[in-house]
């Protein structure tokens, strides 16, 4: 068997086992089931970066001439982040090992987790656009299910359908995207794409299929989905939230471009995917600076975060943003997991001003969560750094607006993480839980420190690594005036932060008319609801009430009673009007339709 | 001849219920030898031959039945689906005469449409079907006081669609040498009318809008097996005519009426798709929801019909991409309403409503329900690895076919983006209605609901197991068709 077919069936067969198996008699056996398995990926992963292994490939639907497979399609691209997929997938599992330990839906949230490794290895692998997005349909239901863990709360349950839907929205542009993509290059396998004569077309069709990133990547204006995703379990947070799903929308647009070639992308679309992730990475980092929930601020900044990477991608440097993909995707599991230690530890309060003192209570959830920060806030050295440094280069280069952006909400971004820091770990304790706090035990902690060494070490393992080499990223440190930019917005951020937040009990900021904007996220979920309460349910009522009454009732009850008053002829006593009513109506419905369109 | 057994099994199994015989155990066992014999013909259409006697001279009407890929399918959906009737639904306490028999009347009209091979008998069969179907809406069927009414609005609804059709017919067959399918072919005359006729009257039994208004309410208030088989098979009679009858005699008439048939079935997704949107019970809300996806189906037709009317494709000899795509979605949608509508009854059953404002939490409760529903829920939003999905996905590439950048999108491509909007409004109806009767805190009525027993189960899981298998390997129903 073709070891990277392995990668897909280890995973079903985990999800299978587990939900029919298993199920919560066993749970603990499920729980090892699904984190043995992710390490057998991880294993084949790492595995096949050292080998010549060829994809493979199935039919799936034909015919005629015409065919559907389920192929794979095994290059640096879809290598470098099976590891990044599986890894931290594995770390999430034994994670989840000690976080949901007690849950009683224990199996069930294992085989979920199965089954998500199972739909991301697809959309990782997939080498054609319907099976990208056969597998990109399954990452939705496996995040519906996980977010929806804990049903019976209705906030869990609406932040599922929330999640599922708006990434409907998405895939509607998506597929009309698949589509004329196919009319255009001739094919749906991506390496078979060829682009015979510049369209018009082109355009549309590359910001259609963008539309399914900006569901996948939470990007404006289809991103309030993810905070509310939170919701979910918090190691779910982590791995699907922050680390790996939400960047298929990222993955899936560098290989998208891969495929056609970067010269032929039409820069306006170009300019719009650009400038879309920029604003996102701004609205969303102002969004985080005045959230109180630990896991709402690590939301935003995901959002913020997959905004550079989608701009990246934007400026035509879907390497960049790649990079920026795989140095995040680590420390940003480690924040979830840290955070997920901590709310372990505070007794399931998320609320970071009832928290305080926990550096010198949790020294390993401390220590990695200060490690993760530095990499998000890229200080220099850090991985996040390299990373940002990429993407602040390509925006220098060849838009100035996006670049001033960028570096606002790199400052944003120092600014938000080191209030989190000061009132969360630093301080005194705000609440008894926090004052009682405890380290979380070593599964966990594991984890935590595991993600915090690849945190600081993944752009040197990603460099030492030969079978990547087309992603080898720059690490190095030049004085130019990008490094200039990033270490002056660091600067400021933390000043600001030092300033408003050290040592204090309660938000400076709380009652500032434009801060408050930012809490409730410029009330874009509220006018949101308006539409969807105006545009969809009220004209679905209008709607309704036209078809039952007009079409239905008025029209044939009203041509009943005519047939009624005038048409005693038709009138026999062993039926009663309304058939008359129906029967005249379609009959002379269709007698009228015809003559109508004889006489056109 | 094992053709004429299809048929007659279930007749002569309904003559012996009337004879006295133990009503359920004979239609499970008249159903389960059709099942068997159906899956065999299905999966072999050549070994079971063709049978045909001559019963008029002029007009040449022939008593004729055979097998080929499309008729294969269908029959394999048939027979399925009439398993999963049987075992669904609660008989009320001394009506299992009445009950069993209708079931096995539909499945035997059901199958005869389907292997006829003469038009005479394919409309013949279909109306037989009908009889039952009213006769228990009416009488056993769950509307209260309305249900004779509903019983009566639906029989004439489709009675004059069968009118209209059998004008359609009639002026196409006069033309024609003889009515064997073998023989039809494009008629010289009247294209345009005999097409706005088949369109209408085929339409009219599939629920094209807007001569809709029959569907919901007749499925809301059938008894389940009833619904299953109606929704389910009966209903997919109307898009197979026009696939097999209505392209053959007047594909230009067809051609001329596309734009038309396109606004129509747009109507059926979007309209429709907003009403189903707004239902509040739970029946209601799968009714219209079945009206809402033969919108699918019929953009399958279109663009069958724009690619030149011939389903058959020259080069291979066999069903080509459009015509694939709407006899799989067929399939597919008619096992999955068939399932909502047998999960939908037990819902009604453990909860006393299907008010979906007054249920709530029923996933604590009763955790199989809520998987098996929520399996077909996700069916029918279009989730990839349910057979709905390979459908779906197969119309909208058969939708954009052809098309190449240096030529506007037509208007079969502009109809196929707009009726793509119709997966997200499904997600829309299906997902609110899954969260009000499952999700949330339990509401009392779910907390004591109790959870599917094994003979409830079997139908459920018969039918998901079918949605199950179609959708991860299409290729297992697309090879029959070849």
């Amino acid at each position: 068997m073709n070891q990277s077919l392995l990668l897909l069936i280890i995973p079903l067969i985990s999800a299978i086992v587990i939900h029919f198996g298993l199920k919560q008699k066993l749970a603990s056996v499920a729980a090892l089931l699904g984190t043995v398995a992710t390490l057998a990926t991880l294993g084949l992963s790492l595995s096949l970066l050292g080998s010549e292994t060829q994809g493979a490939s199935f039919n799936w639907l034909q015919v005629g001439d015409f065919s559907i497979n389920i192929g794979i399609q095994l290059d640096q691209l879809s290598k470098g982040m099976m590891v990044v997929v599986t890894g931290i997938g594995l770390l999430v599992h034994v994670f989840s090992l000690g976080y949901m330990k007690d849950d009683e839906a224990k199996a069930r949230y294992f085989g979920n987790l199965s089954l998500f490794m199972f739909s991301m290895t697809g959309i990782v692998l997939a080498d054609n656009f319907i099976m990208m997005f056969i597998f990109w349909e399954l990452v939705g239901l496996s995040s519906y299910l996980l977010i929806g863990h804990w049903f019976q709360k209705d906030s869990a349950a609406d932040a599922a359908k929330k999640a599922f839907l708006s990434n409907r929205v998405g895939d509607f542009g998506f597929l009309i995207g698949i589509l004329m993509i196919w009319g255009i290059t001739g094919s749906l396998v991506f390496n078979e794409m060829a682009l015979s004569a510049a369209t018009p077309f082109l355009a549309a069709a590359v910001l259609l299929v963008f539309c399914g990133a900006i569901g996948k990547s939470a990007q404006l204006p289809l991103h309030v989905w993810l905070p509310d995703a939170m919701e979910g379990p918090t190691p779910v947070s982590a791995l699907i939230h922050a680390a790996t799903m939400v960047a298929a929308g990222v993955y899936m647009m560098a290989r998208f471009f891969f495929s056609i070639g970067f010269d032929v992308i039409p820069d306006c679309s170009a300019n719009t995917i650009a400038w879309i992730g920029g604003i996102t990475s701004l609205l969303a980092a102002l969004m985080a600076t005045q959230q109180d929930d630990i896991k709402k601020i690590l939301a935003y900044s995901t959002l913020s975060q997959l905004g550079y990477m989608v701009m990246a991608v934007g400026l035509v440097d879907p390497n960049a943003g790649m990079f920026h993909l795989y140095t995040h995707a680590w420390f940003k599991a480690l924040l979830f997991l840290g955070s997920g230690a901590v709310i372990y530890a505070c007794h399931h309060e998320q609320n970071i001003w009832k928290m305080g003192g926990l550096f010198k209570k949790m020294p390993i959830t401390g220590i990695t969560f200060v490690i993760g920060t530095l990499c998000l806030t890229a200080v220099p050295g850090t991985s996040g750094f390299f990373s940002k440094e990429g993407i602040l280069h390509a925006a220098h280069e060849t838009n100035p607006a996006l670049f001033y952006i960028a570096v606002a909400v790199a400052a944003l971004t120092t600014f938000y993480m080191f209030r989190l820091l000061f009132i969360a770990f630093f301080g005194k304790a705000k609440d008894e839980h926090a004052a009682h706090a405890k380290e979380v035990p070593l599964v966990m902690a594991v984890p935590l420190l595991v993600l915090g060494l690849m945190s600081l070490a993944s752009p040197w393992i990603g460099n030492a690594i030969p079978a990547l080499d087309d992603f080898h990223p720059h690490i190095g440190f030049e004085m130019n005036s990008v490094t200039i930019a990033s270490i002056a917005a660091f600067v400021v951020g933390l000043a600001a932060a030092v300033v408003l937040y050290k040592g204090k009990e309660s938000d400076p900021l709380a009652n500032n008319k434009v801060m408050q904007l930012f809490r409730n996220k410029f009330y874009i979920d509220e006018i949101y609801e308006t539409l969807i309460k105006v545009f969809q349910d009220l004209v679905a009522a209008i709607v309704h009430f036209i078809d039952e009454f007009v079409i239905n009732g008025l029209i044939v009850g009203g041509l009943t009673r005519i047939a009624q008053g005038t048409g005693n002829i038709f009138r026999s006593k062993c039926q009663d009007g309304k058939l008359q009513g129906y029967a005249t109506v379609l009959g002379a419905g269709a007698l009228v339709v015809i003559y109508i369109v004889t006489l056109l | 001849m094992l053709l004429l057994a299809l048929i007659l099994i279930p007749i002569l199994a309904a003559v012996g219920i009337f004879a006295g015989l133990p009503a359920r155990k004979l239609t499970l066992a008249a159903a389960g030898i059709n099942f068997a014999l159906g899956i065999y013909a299905a999966l072999c259409p050549a070994c079971v031959g063709t049978l045909g006697f001559v019963v008029l001279e002029n007009p040449a009407i022939s008593f004729s039945l055979g097998l080929d890929g499309m008729s294969a399918v269908m029959l394999a959906l048939t027979v399925i689906v009439t398993v999963a009737a049987t075992l669904s639904g609660s008989c009320p306490e001394g009506r299992e005469k009445l009950w069993y028999s209708s079931i096995l009347l539909i499945a035997a009209g059901a199958i005869g449409a389907f292997v006829s091979t003469d038009l005479f008998f394919f409309y013949a069969f279909h109306e037989l079907a009908l009889i039952p179907t009213f006769l228990m809406i009416g009488i056993l069927g769950r509307g209260g006081n309305e249900r004779v009414s509903i019983a009566w609005k639906t029989t004439i609804y489709l009675a004059f669609g069968s009118i209209i059709l059998l004008g359609g017919l009639v002026l196409a067959g006069t033309q024609l040498d003889s009515l064997a399918f073998a023989d039809l072919k494009p008629v010289a005359e009247h294209q345009n009318a005999i097409a706005l006729l088949l369109i209408i009257g085929f339409g009219t039994l599939v629920s094209l809008f807007p001569f809709h208004s029959w569907a919901a309410p007749a499925y809301a208030s059938a008894p389940a097996p009833v619904a299953m088989l109606h929704a389910g098979v009966l209903k997919k009679f109307g898009l197979y005519g026009l696939l097999r009858v209505g392209l053959a005699v007047a594909p230009e008439g067809m051609k001329h009426w596309l734009n038309l048939l396109l606004v129509l079935l747009l109507c059926n997704i979007l309209w429709m798709g907003l009403v189903t949107i707004n239902q509040k019970r739970l029946d209601n809300m799968l009714g219209s929801s079945s009206v809402m996806h033969m919108g699918y189906i019929f953009l399958a037709i279109g663009a069958a019909i724009a690619a030149g009317g011939n389903i058959i494709d020259p080069a291979t000899q066999s069903l080509n991409l459009a015509a694939s795509a709407a006899v799989l979605l067929m399939f597919a949608h008619g096992i999955s309403i068939a399932l909502s509508f047998s999960l939908a009854d037990r819902v009604e059953a453990k909860t006393g409503t299907l008010e979906m404002n007054q249920l709530g939490g029923l996933a604590k409760s009763a955790p199989k329900l809520t998987f098996l529903f929520g399996l077909v829920a996700m069916a029918s939003i279009g989730l990839p690895g349910l057979a709905n999905f390979a459908g779906e996905i197969m119309v909208f590439i058969s939708g954009f076919q052809g098309w190449t950048p240096d030529q506007a999108l037509g208007p079969v491509q502009i109809a196929t983006i707009i009726a793509i909007w119709g997966v997200v409004i499904s997600a829309v109806y299906m997902l609110r209605a899954f969260r009000n009767t499952f999700h949330g805190p339990a509401v009392e009525r779910c907390e004591k609901a109790s959870d599917l027993t094994l003979t409830e189960k079997a139908p459920a899981i018969l039918l998901s197991l079918v949605l199950l298998a179609v959708g991860l390997y299409p290729n297992l129903l697309l090879n029959l068709l070849k």
